[in-house]
């Protein structure tokens, strides 16, 4: 077994040139001053302090805000759809999964310009409701847009991870409950629900990490005005050309993503563990 | 006894196979009640019906007289102990044991009392806390029947509980499911499919077979009276002999005749006939009608398996003497350990 240890070697040397170095050099930019200079480097933590203005910290706070709305969403209709279809056969189970990952292999820009089509003001939706008689309402460029395009490009990736916990929970655990007397509300609340925690998590983790830090989908269905932190990253090295300060932010959201992982997996294990 | 449980003419069928071919069963008061038989013979899914996991496709399951085919699991007065435990890994012992209580919003000091008597109960006391995914197989079972005994049902279910243990724990723990069933005086209803199990626990033994039932009975009227081949064959080890029943009390086989004890057949009637192992003596050529050679003979522990040639066939026998293989020897029995079933 002990040669095949060198067959690690590549695959160190590759993440080191394309995690590790990109991940120094990103740090290495928001602590120094502007310019790609090596010679005379300036540390500073000015980037860090211009992220507390105001106006960056609306922009953070409504990134937060979208997130948690996306992951509420999802979260309620994800459960759903998994809980649904883990009641079908197993064949049928794995047929309806492939339609729930069908819309990702289309790629997200065309679904986003979809979306766009059918939400503009003379659009699929208000069309139809013109010919109800009502009168068009103003959906693109507004919150509501921008929670339709997160929520539609991002649901798989909580209904993947909570079917998988809820497909593979021992089903005499539901019959142990339903003999005890709990009826099938109490035993969802007592039993199902807490044992696909660990899904839950995984899926609320991976549709906040996606919100928070998509530029894509509020930049085309949000329009130009609205800016999330994925798009104050993306402005900062395509427009703006402050490298320094879009590095800092990069690291900032990285951190706060960290932090949350860390005290969600927490959270998951003493709920395992306590049942709380 | 009261009759507490009936089964009429049940039948099920999953995917074209029927599993259950018209299932009568009465089950009292205070039993323990074994169905006992091969897997697949459609035990489990007899138990599965009492506890409302299945319905069954035809027939009538009455409890106290009255009809509960349709009354869901969580409104039956019976609790099951599960194949694989099927304890719920995010809570602790306590509250697995507390979780039908809890279920019932019984007081809190209440349930304190309860769960602590039974914890006590099944040998666990002091275990309240522990994580039961850290358990044995052992202290899990126990945590199991405590969960469902707690309740305070009117039957318990048993479903193959032992089967993941090994042999030493699993006669601990036959010892202790019959003292514990004494002690609170409920009806157990208990699958296995341990012919040693069933004898040594119950008051009736239900021997199943491809669905149907093949005797009712208790441990000592199946072990010594089986009523067919299938029964005799799978409790415990034994000689069957095709053999003419000449007349009351005589039977003919091997071309000799035959005391025996059994009666009612018709004249000539083409029989079975059932000696066990440890019934034939081994004797000296000479003093018994049927004669042969030592075959083989193997050491089980407590006694030596023998195989003995004769010129129609070859007997097992079950004895603690020794024989050389090859030594010409007589068969003895009496009368009573010959037993005489109708052929199939």
């Amino acid at each position: 077994m002990r040669h095949f240890k060198n067959l690690v070697r590549p695959y160190l040397v590759w993440s080191f040139l394309i995690i590790v170095i990109p991940l120094f050099l990103i740090f290495m930019y928001a602590v120094t001053t502007n310019g790609n200079s090596l010679i005379n480097i300036q540390f500073t933590l000015d980037n860090f302090k211009k992220f507390i203005e105001p106006v960056y910290i609306t922009v953070f706070m409504k990134s937060i805000k979208l997130g948690a709305i996306t992951v509420a969403i999802c979260l309620i209709l994800g459960y759903a759809l998994a809980f649904i279809i883990s009641k079908f056969k197993e064949k049928t189970q794995d047929i309806l999964i492939l339609f729930v990952t069908v819309p990702m292999w289309i790629n997200m820009l065309l679904r986003t310009y979809a979306w766009m089509s059918l939400l503009s003001d003379n659009g699929v939706v208000n069309s139809l409701l013109g010919f109800l008689g009502i009168d068009p309402i103003k959906m693109m460029y507004t919150d509501f847009s921008v929670i339709v395009g997160l929520v539609c490009n991002f649901l798989p990736f909580m209904i993947i991870p909570i079917h998988t916990s809820l497909a593979k929970m021992d089903k005499s655990l539901i019959e142990a409950s339903y003999d005890l007397g709990a009826n099938p509300v109490q035993t969802f609340f007592k039993v199902i629900f807490k044992l696909s925690l660990p899904g839950v998590v995984n899926g609320v983790i991976m549709v906040f990490l996606l919100s928070i830090s998509t530029f894509v989908i509020p930049k085309l269905l949000g329009g130009g005005q609205f800016v999330l932190i994925g798009n104050l990253i993306e402005n900062q090295f395509i427009s703006v050309g402050d490298w320094n300060f879009g590095s800092a932010v990069s690291l900032i959201l990285a951190i706060i993503i960290l932090v949350l992982i860390s005290v969600m997996k927490k959270l998951d294990i003493d709920g395992m563990q306590k049942g709380a | 006894m009261n009759k507490l449980i009936e089964l009429k003419n049940i039948t099920k069928t999953f995917d074209d196979s029927q599993v259950l071919k018209g299932i009568n069963l009465d089950i009292n008061e205070n039993e323990f009640l074994t169905l006992l038989g091969p897997s697949g013979c459609g035990k489990t899914t007899t138990l599965r019906i009492i506890a409302g996991f299945e319905e069954q496709d035809k027939g009538e399951l009455l409890f106290n007289g009255i009809e509960i085919s349709k009354v869901p699991p969580y409104k039956r007065e019976f609790n099951t102990v599960f194949q694989k435990y099927a304890l719920f890994p995010h809570l602790n012992v306590f509250d697995n044991v507390a979780f039908g209580l809890t279920i019932k919003k019984t007081d809190k000091n209440v349930i304190k009392q309860k769960v602590e008597r039974m914890l006590k109960l099944v040998g666990l006391e002091g275990f309240g806390q522990r994580d039961v995914t850290l358990l044995s197989g052992g202290q899990q079972q126990r945590v199991a029947i405590a969960r469902a005994l707690v309740n305070e049902p009117k039957v318990l279910l048993l479903d193959e509980p032992l089967g993941a243990l090994d042999a030493k724990l699993r006669k601990e723990m036959q010892a202790e499911l019959k003292k514990i069933q004494i002690e609170v005086g409920i009806t157990f209803i208990y699958v296995t499919h341990d012919q040693e199990e069933a004898l040594s626990m119950s008051d009736t033994v239900v021997v199943m077979n491809n669905g149907e039932i093949q005797q009712i009975g208790t441990p000592t009227d199946i072990y010594n009276e089986p009523e067919n081949r299938f029964v005799a064959e799978f409790i415990g080890e034994s000689n069957i002999i095709d053999a003419i029943m000449l007349k009351d009390c005589l039977v003919q086989f091997d071309g000799f005749d035959f005391e025996c004890v059994d009666k009612g057949f018709k004249e000539n009637e083409e029989v079975e006939v059932v000696i066990r192992p440890e019934d034939i003596d081994i004797v000296k050529k000479g003093n018994a009608k049927l004669e042969g050679v030592v075959k083989s003979i193997v050491f089980k522990g407590v006694h030596y398996e023998i195989l003995v040639e004769t010129s129609e066939r070859t007997y097992m026998i079950h004895t603690t003497d020794y024989f050389e293989t090859g030594l010409e020897v007589g068969l003895s029995f009496g009368p009573e350990d010959i037993h005489v079933m109708y052929k199939d």
